[in-house]
């Protein structure tokens, strides 16, 4: 049972956390103004990356705050957690 | 007409929580106002409008009046009166909060207390939760919101020997928790029941 | 039978009380402290099992759980299969016998109690020899949170099994001692009869706590039997020793073949003679000192069997100064006896070419090939393991953080250095925890170790028996010999994971603790490469096997998963209500009067709402209050059609979809001022919506002014159904004027009841004239009872979700989940009318501009009725069509679509479905087919709603 560290709680087991995906997609400002394969392409692609990746997460069981978080998939190390409102971190 | 009979959901349990040992106390404490404020910032205005600066630590609560203000989120708490009606606590904070861009929703019935009392206590907690309750951990003041066997709770430390606490659950649930720290209690129990 | 095998002194056992039990029906005695193997072999049995494939005899290899022989079936206290002898400890009245590799699971509820418990720690130490002792006093006199773990009855590890001696007296002094000061430092937390059997992530590790088996029958039934400990710890020290390794030979799995170590600890702390004529096979000094132990006991050894060429010369002299025969540069080669051992065929050994052998008579055959450190923990928590070629055995090769191997798990076989070595893992933990060390961490004196003469790494003896290694065994459990091995290398495969898998070698109830390693060796050899080259299978959890009944916990009856109930709950089950579960809510299905079956209450409940009045516990509906100037915003972007048009006072059906299009929850919206909304869910939909909208109003739109919070348990909600429930109503709030005129449909009103609020809604899931009432559930029983007295003499009907879905299906009215899948779009339902066309945008009005939203045969929600108006069609069932001859199209036969809610109607007198069907709408009026247990039942499309079309009751 890993640990993930909730920004505003601390560490606590990962049952109490949901996954949101991919990090940083934000809805399109005007979607009508899309073609349906670039609203497709919001809808349904995500990145898939072996290695570091921004994802979000939520406290469900806790506060119930969205955070992001960027994490290894292949080893499932979250290296850092940070606010909805703090930038988008360089990826090494 | 008679006044409307009030009930809470946890009065079929009340003789078989009484046979506890005192190692293991709980207290159903039902009809508490509460009220869910959220509020972006906390000016001084909250604090004098409301009567209790609301805590900003992450995971703490603070007395305010006959009640406490509990942490539950960077821009919400928990905020609970024993001698107001609960229309009547919402509709102060409303008053308090609302000009300041926040609101509050009465939530009094959304979830019933527990006060668990006496040196078990956190045995029994600890089969069911996996945040450490280590009184250099979760002393006074603390609180938190994790899950306590499969519900979802509040626990909010009322002493600082670890032997006094708050549980707050869904009333839906309260049947389930109680049955479930019932349960858990039965080892410190000196003559258990069947 | 006597015990004939019990030495006349020592062991850790209880002397002057007897034990009394049974195995494979005979009636043993034993001792406390026995374990069931102990006591066996004191009674002079070694035969424990017949093996699993070959139907061998096996008896007690080992003493602790790396033993692959003893496998035994508990029937009392309780039944339980697959335990083994060398683990179960005796008590009175246990009853057992032995198993040919498969248990029998009992056929009765297991009464016993299971637990599980959350532990924090500084230091978690697991093991209580020598080095985990060392470490827990040091972490524990520096006052750290110290929790150590050990799976023995009693700490010691070890030093029970052997004549140890520090600060000049007998070893288990100092453990005594050791064990006394831990328990005066309140951090502490030491469990013995406690294996850590799982490590994980962050430092968690799971130990089962054998709490009560031990009691037998004088088990209290209020504890626990077994105890999960889910321990979090920020710094463990892994000091779990070493397993003794054989060497395989020919018929090298006889009972009475042991190894050497093991028969050190049924000798010193079980006091039992494991066998009257001893053989010794080592390939290293360890086994020198069970030589010397069990001849001093009065055990013959007729031999020390060497395959060292030149042996150990020290521990040569001390032999032959004991009157006891070493041959070195010599092998065992195989054995014979049926029972048990009787010869061991001793051969000389030189350059791997075996000699010309004779056999030796013994009726115990003790080997060692050297010690596997006990690394499964380190591996379980992913570290790198390194092959050390001296011992012949795999060690940590890196350093992890936050978990550190200490004593013989890390390769230190002496005693002093394994304190040394405790004591300096706990130190660098504390360290790493910042916790300073105590003044004064004194440990006792080990006598100077002596360097024992380097090991020999063997793992198999040449089999000369003409058997061509079938009869050589490397998983005794399997069956599996280097033969099979062989067979598996022949077959080409290189991996050890591979191998494992073709030879079930260490996938059996011991996990490979003793064939683990040498099926490394013998691979590497065979395959002709370095033994680091192949590696060892990978360690996963559980390090000995652990009961389900242990993991499910008390997660079982009752608690297995949680009930919702509602405030009405308990007068539900006072009116006799049948319940369904709705997700983990409990609601009346349905209120069965005396003789009434589902379909006849069902039909009566019906009745009363269409005709009298009926009246619902709709408390599990999902409700969430939204506050805040942006309310309506943030509502016109989550809902299809516009909210923020919307009055208050009043009330608006709303459908909200995911941003694919398709329709995720649906129900009704109450504007209760300028900056404040009640949204209403689906039972199902509650958690789901509110996390739906915080996660666009968290993540999308922050600077919405806007906040969602549940009242879903802060309000019940009681449908009064049907054209009487204004009288209901209005006579229960006189201050309301029920009128239509003065309170219309989809508005809503304030009023109270002795004081106490409540809010009525003119919302209808039925087509009916309805009154939602809302109050705080606190006063829940008192208003349905209100109601009821209320309603009395127009004989008010309490109803179930059966009803309510047969009402809301005449109707045609969707439930989401149900009659959708995750692929209906509002236009599929017919709902087109809730789609806005106004608003710029809202979550999924982009997709529905996607070509496929608009194709005519998207599957529409419809009606059907079957034509024999008798067939009530199964939910789920498919609908077909014929071709134009009036026959089935050639299998495959196409699926327009199926059958989603189906019921028999009070109000139209015949079942009713609802369906999706491809093109539904433009095939209303035709005749399509439903298989229905082999025939195929005709029945006509119509459009969904069935009951009052015009919508004329829903005034009353
Ligand atoms: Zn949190």
């Amino acid at each position: 049972m890993q640990l993930i560290a909730c920004p505003w709680c601390g560490p606590r087991e990962e049952v109490e956390f949901s996954y949101g995906g991919q990090a940083h997609v934000p809805y399109p400002d005007d979607p009508g103004a899309l073609s349906d394969e670039e609203w497709a392409h919001y809808v349904f692609f995500r990145a898939n990356p072996k290695g570091r990746f921004a994802e979000r997460w939520k406290h469900s069981a806790g506060c119930r705050r969205w955070f992001n978080a960027i994490r290894d998939t292949a080893t499932y190390r979250f290296e850092r957690v940070y606010r909805l409102d703090d930038p988008k971190p360089v990826i090494p | 007409m008679a006044e409307l009979l009030r009930t809470h959901p946890l009065e079929g349990w009340s003789t078989r929580v009484e046979r506890l040992p005192d190692t293991v106390r709980i207290t159903v404490e039902p009809y508490v106002a509460m009220v869910d404020v959220r509020l972006g910032a906390v000016p001084a205005e909250a604090s004098a409008a409301l009567g209790v600066d609301l805590p900003t630590t992450p995971n703490t609560w603070v007395p305010a009046g006959t009640g406490r203000a509990v942490w539950f989120g960077p821009d919400e708490w928990l905020l609970t009166s024993t001698t107001e009606a609960p229309e009547e606590l919402e509709a102060r904070v409303r008053a308090a909060v609302v000009p300041l861009g926040g609101s509050a929703t009465d939530v009094s019935a959304q979830r019933i207390g527990l006060r668990l009392t006496g040196a078990r206590v956190r045995d029994v907690l600890a089969k069911g939760c996996s945040i450490d309750l280590h009184p250099r951990v979760f002393g006074r003041g603390s609180s938190a919101q994790t899950t306590l066997g499969q519900a979802g709770v509040v626990l909010l430390a009322l002493s600082d020997a670890g032997d006094d606490h708050g549980v707050l659950v869904r009333s839906s649930l309260a049947g389930y928790l109680a049955d479930w720290l019932l349960d858990a209690a039965l080892e410190f129990t000196t003559t258990p029941a069947s | 039978m006597t015990s004939t095998h019990r030495a006349p002194e020592g062991g850790r056992i209880d002397r002057a009380t007897t034990v009394e039990f049974t195995f494979d029906g005979q009636t043993l005695t034993g001792h406390p402290g026995d374990t069931l193997a102990s006591a066996l072999l004191a009674s002079g049995r070694h035969r424990v099992a017949t093996s699993t494939k070959l139907g061998r005899p096996r008896g007690i290899a080992a003493a602790w759980a790396e033993d692959p022989g003893g496998l035994v079936q508990i029937e009392e206290p309780f039944p339980e299969p697959m335990l083994l002898a060398t683990t179960v400890e005796l008590h009175d009245g246990l009853a057992a016998h032995g198993l040919p590799g498969q248990g029998r699971l009992a056929d009765v509820p297991d009464s016993a109690r299971y637990d599980a418990v959350h532990h924090h720690a500084d230091v978690l130490v697991v093991g209580a020899g020598p080095a985990g002792l060392a470490a827990a006093l040091t972490a524990a006199r520096a006052g750290a949170r110290v929790a150590l773990v050990d799976e023995q009855s009693e700490a010691g590890g070890s030093l029970l099994s052997g004549t140890d001696r520090l600060d000049g007296v007998p070893a288990l002094r100092w453990v005594a001692a050791a064990v006394a000061e831990l328990a005066g430092h309140p951090e502490v937390l030491h469990l013995q009869r406690t294996t850590a059997f799982g490590s994980y992530d962050d430092g968690f590790v799971l130990a089962l706590e054998r709490r009560t088996d031990h009691l037998g029958a004088a088990a209290p039934k209020h504890v626990s039997r077994q105890r999960v400990w889910r321990i979090r710890a920020r710094s463990i020290v892994v000091a779990t020793g070493a397993h003794e390794r054989p060497v395989v030979f020919a018929d090298n799995d006889r009972p009475g073949i042991m190894l050497a170590g093991a028969a050190r600890t049924f000798l010193h702390r079980y006091g039992v003679l494991p066998g009257r004529q001893a053989v010794v096979f080592t390939t290293n000094d360890s086994a020198y000192d069970a030589a010397l132990d069990l001849h001093r006991a009065g055990v013959r050894v007729q031999a020390v069997v060497d395959a060292r060429p030149e042996g150990s010369p020290r521990r040569r002299e001390e032999c032959e100064h004991a009157g006891i025969r070493v041959l070195s540069g010599a092998v065992v080669t195989g054995t014979q006896g049926v029972e048990r051992v009787t010869h061991a065929l001793v051969a000389p050994f030189a350059d791997g070419e075996v000699g010309a052998g004779s056999a030796i008579a013994c009726d115990l055959l003790l080997v060692s090939g050297g010690w596997n450190p006990a690394v499964h923990l380190f591996s379980q928590t992913r570290g790198r393991l390194r092959y050390d070629e001296a011992l012949g055995a795999f060690l940590p090769g890196e350093q992890l953080d936050g978990l550190a191997v200490t004593g013989s798990a890390a390769g230190v076989f002496d005693l002093a250095g394994c304190l040394a070595d405790g004591q300096r893992v706990a130190g660098a933990a504390l360290g790493a925890l910042a916790i300073p060390p105590a003044g004064e961490d004194r440990l006792p004196t080990a006598p100077e170790p002596v360097v024992p003469a380097a090991p020999l790494v063997l793992w198999r003896v040449p089999d000369t028996s003409g058997a061509e290694g079938s009869t050589s065994f490397v998983d005794l459990q399997r069956d599996a010999t280097v033969a099979d091995i062989a067979r598996a290398v022949g077959a080409g495969l290189r991996s050890i994971e591979h191998v494992k898998r073709y030879t079930t070698i260490g996938t059996a109830h011991d996990q490979g603790k003793t064939s683990g390693v040498l099926t490394s060796g013998i691979t590497a050899e065979l395959l002709g490469i370095p033994v680091q080259d192949t590696g060892t299978t990978t360690f996963r959890p559980p390090y000995t096997p652990v009961a389900f009944a242990a993991l499910a916990g008390r997660d079982r009856g009752r608690l297995f998963d949680p009930e919702r109930v509602t405030a009405l709950h308990e007068w539900h089950v006072a009116a006799g209500a049948v319940f369904e579960d709705v997700g983990q809510w409990k609601r009346p299905r349905y209120y069965p009067q005396p003789g009434e079956d589902m379909e006849a209450a069902v039909l009566r409940e019906c009745a009363a709402a269409r005709t009298g009045v009926g009246v619902l516990d709709g408390s599990t509906l999902g409700k969430i209050d939204v506050q805040g100037p942006d309310a309506a915003v943030l509502l016109d972007l989550l809902y299809t059609n516009l909210m923020s048009s919307l009055k208050v006072g009043s009330v608006r059906y709303g459908v909200m979809c995911g941003v694919d299009g398709m329709v995720i929850d649906d129900g009704t919206v109450l504007r209760l001022a300028e900056d404040r909304f009640l949204v209403l869910t689906t039972t199902g939909g509650a958690a789901k919506i509110l996390d739906w909208m915080e996660e666009w109003a968290q993540t999308e739109w922050p600077e919405l002014r806007v906040h969602c919070t549940s009242v879903t348990e802060q309000w019940v909600t009681l449908p009064v159904v049907g054209p009487r429930s204004r009288d209901v109503v209005g006579t229960v709030f006189p201050q309301v004027d029920v009128s239509t005129e003065a309170f219309p449909f989809m508005t809503w009103r304030d009023t109270t009841l002795d004081g106490v609020p409540v809010r009525l809604a003119r919302i209808s899931f039925s087509g009916e004239l309805a009154f939602e009432v809302y109050v705080n559930p606190w006063y829940a029983v008192a208003v349905w009872q209100r109601l009821l007295e209320a309603g009395r003499s127009y004989g008010i009907t309490p109803y179930g979700t059966e009803t309510m879905h047969v009402l809301r299906a005449e109707k045609g009215y969707p439930i989401i989940g149900q009659d959708t899948d995750g692929t209906v779009t509002p236009h599929d339902l017919g709902m087109a009318w809730a789609v806005s066309k106004k608003k710029p945008d809202f979550i999924g009005k982009r997709s529905f501009a996607r070509p496929a939203n608009s194709d005519p045969l998207r599957k529409q929600l419809v009606g059907l009725l079957p034509v024999d108006r008798q067939t009530v069609l199964p939910e789920g069932s498919q609908i077909v069509e014929f071709l134009a001859d009036g026959r089935l199209p050639p299998p495959p036969v196409p699926m327009l679509g199926h059958v989603t809610s189906s019921y028999r109607s009070a109000e139209l007198a015949r079942p009713f479905a609802l369906a999706l069907v491809k093109g539904g709408r433009s095939r209303i009026g035709e005749t399509v087919h439903v298989p229905v247990n082999g025939t195929l039942v005709p029945v006509e499309v119509t459009g969904p709603v069935l009951v009052d079309p015009e919508g004329a009751r829903r005034d009353g």
